[in-house]
């Protein structure tokens, strides 16, 4: 009895918060037939702001995965002053609003401030520009891969890399033969969530950004921005397909979890 | 190659994991550090290796200095507890990995792990994962993959450690019939000293990071030179008393000693299969009360108490004890037919002072 009580609160839970919603979602899509939604799929704004998410994402997966692992090596490999608020640090991003993160960026790259102006003379716009959108989505997006290769590289420990050098491997093989292979799964995983969290960037970007139709206006902005003007199937068929996209990232994510758990049986 | 370590130090922070060691390794010999954790065994081993740098003293590789050589040039095999396989790479990419790094042909890699695997009964496994092998077959392949690139000496750091009873048995004797197949120059540590006399041609004792004693199993067991060798190999009585008028007297029990000094704090060792206990009273000159009785699959071990309470272990086995019909409680006698003292820290004795007979006979009434 109690069972069925817990099995069926799950699905009340899940109906109310996920499958709802994307029911909705879809069918306000489709409100006004498949033309429509293709129109609105692709028209110059929402074209923009698909690419500008695009760019951004992939910048930033980038830049999380280089400075990630190198932050997760240093924190574990390393013994130094300040390593425990640092690692606290690394955290930071999940307890502050993205407004907030966004906001602080205002306050450092302002017209009036040292930031600022050092970047105005050289001629770079860093907010209202791709600059400070880039930074607003590293913020975000910063824990992903480091708190998924510290717990990796903790378990699998110092062993496999020592063997490594008694055979005769370089530091720099080392790292390309043993490390890195080791930490494979922290990096599909920090990816995914990493791509997952930078395409539903919102607050913070639409603070640094301005907003501005066709040149700053990411995908999220798009949908905002399409809600506020009463283009609800607009806004819809926009939210879809991002939520598309966040399926096939999901779905590929399981089809090689699969793969690899059937290679090693 | 011949290893010599000269004076080797280490420290880590306040811990000091080595003092002062200094030993050589004999060519193609099979050599055991052996000690409790913590007694600077592994360190030492990681020292050789060029894992760790040592804070003092040098160490010698074929008569080449070789502490200022890294790791990847000291053409060692190093085999870890853990078997610190590549879990990404396949069996026979395992023991590649040193040849592919070394630049080695294909067709040379392909005929030296083809020989490897055959030497170590793992044909047919080339192409597994580590994760789909036992331990004991883990290990194999830990150990071909530190023998591929013919390394000139073999670190081995507990290597039977993370194996069950059974395995580790033959994987020891494994260990032997390799070693006495390529005559490769090996170390390796162990807590276990049954282990180590069995496997090890010569045995290092450490303890808190200090050399104890190097000798062969037999010397290491019959002649411990140390009262901590005495205590870690093998089950010993120890007592403890003064020496008087070239006599320590301990209950009833009397040991000579006519070269040490008198009023000299000394410490009496006596193994269990030294102790001879009987049902008959007055067979042995000393009386005792059997508290005790042990199975060893072997022998029997006869735990009994003194009339001083001292308790002493007796080692009998299995054809003598049944000759008896021994119960617990009753009243026996015993007596100590060798012993040996034993040096107190910075102490040495001439080799006479060690080691006698002593007379067994009744109880004079």
């Amino acid at each position: 009895m109690i069972r069925r009580l817990l099995i069926g609160s799950v699905w009340f839970y899940f109906i109310l918060l996920l499958i709802s919603p994307i029911l909705y979602l879809v069918t306000q899509s489709f409100d006004e037939g498949i033309e429509a939604f293709w129109r609105e799929v692709t028209t110059p704004e929402a074209l923009h702001g698909f690419m500008l998410t695009l760019e951004i994402t992939a910048i930033v997966l980038v830049i999380n995965l280089v400075f990630g692992t190198i932050t997760a090596l240093v924190l574990v490999r390393q013994h130094f002053a300040g390593r425990t608020i640092l690692s606290g640090l690394i955290d930071l991003p999940f307890s502050v609003s993205p407004v907030i993160a966004g906001f602080m960026l205002i306050l450092l790259f302002g017209p009036e401030t040292i930031l600022g102006t050092f970047f105005g003379t050289l001629g770079v716009k860093v907010l209202f520009a791709m600059p400070a959108m880039v930074l607003a989505t590293l913020f975000a997006t910063f824990p992903f891969v480091v708190r998924e290769l510290t717990p990796l590289l903790q378990t699998t420990g110092t062993d496999t890399e020592e063997a490594a050098r008694t055979l005769g491997a370089t530091e720099w093989q080392v790292f390309l033969k043993v490390t890195l292979p080791m930490l494979r799964w922290g990096f599909v995983y920090g990816t995914t969530l990493t791509v997952a969290r930078a395409i539903g960037e919102f607050g913070a970007v639409l603070v640094v950004s301005g907003n501005i139709l066709l040149l700053t206006q990411t995908a999220t902005l798009h949908i905002y921005q399409s809600y506020v003007d009463f283009n609800y199937v607009g806004a819809n068929a926009v939210a879809l397909t991002l939520l598309a996209v966040s399926f096939a990232i999901l779905a590929l994510l399981e089809l090689a979890k699969a793969k690899a758990a059937a290679t090693a049986a | 190659m011949k290893i010599e370590v000269r004076g080797l130090t280490k420290t880590f922070g306040a811990v000091q994991a080595v003092s002062d060691v200094s030993f050589t390794v004999k060519e193609g010999e099979l050599l055991g550090l052996l000690g409790p954790s913590g007694s600077g065994k592994t360190t030492v081993l990681r020292l050789i290796a060029g894992l760790e740098t040592p804070s003092g003293g040098d160490i010698y590789i074929d008569g080449k200095r070789v502490n200022d050589l890294s790791v990847q040039d000291r053409n060692i095999g190093f085999v870890f507890q853990h078997y610190a396989l590549f879990k990404h790479l396949t069996v026979f990419e395992n023991i590649a990995f040193g040849l592919k790094i070394k630049k080695w042909k294909p067709s040379e890699i392909e005929e030296r792990v083809a020989e490897l695997l055959r030497l170590m009964s793992l044909d047919a496994l080339e192409n597994r994962y580590p994760h789909q092998l036992s331990g004991g077959q883990r290990q194999r392949v830990a150990i071909a993959r530190s023998l591929a690139p013919r390394p000139s000496v073999l670190l081995l750091d507990e290597p039977f450690g993370a194996v069950d009873a059974k395995v580790r048995q033959e994987l020891r004797e494994w260990l032997i019939r390799l070693h006495d197949h390529l005559n490769v120059t090996s170390l390796f540590v162990t807590h276990d000293q049954e282990e180590a006399m069995e496997v090890s041609g010569r045995i290092i004792v450490f303890s808190k990071g200090a050399l104890e004693q190097i000798g062969s199993p037999a010397e290491v067991y019959e002649e411990p030179a140390t009262e901590f060798v005495a205590r870690f190999i093998g089950a010993m009585n120890i007592l403890e008393g003064q020496v008087l008028n070239g006599m320590v007297k301990i209950g009833s029990l009397e040991f000579p000693a006519p070269t040490i000094p008198d009023h000299t704090h000394i410490q009496v060792g006596f193994r269990p299969y030294h102790v001879k206990v009987a049902e008959d009273p007055h067979k042995y000159r000393q009386a005792a009360t059997l508290r005790h009785i042990y199975f060893l699959g072997v022998a029997y071990r006869l735990e009994i108490e003194s009339r001083e309470g001292l308790i002493l272990r007796s080692r009998m086995n299995k054809e003598e004890f049944r000759q008896y019909r021994f119960e617990v409680g009753q009243p026996v006698s015993f007596a100590v037919t060798n012993f040996r003292f034993l040096p107190q820290g910075g102490m040495s004795f001439p080799p006479s002072a060690s080691s006698q007979p002593l007379e067994i006979g009744p109880l004079t009434p």
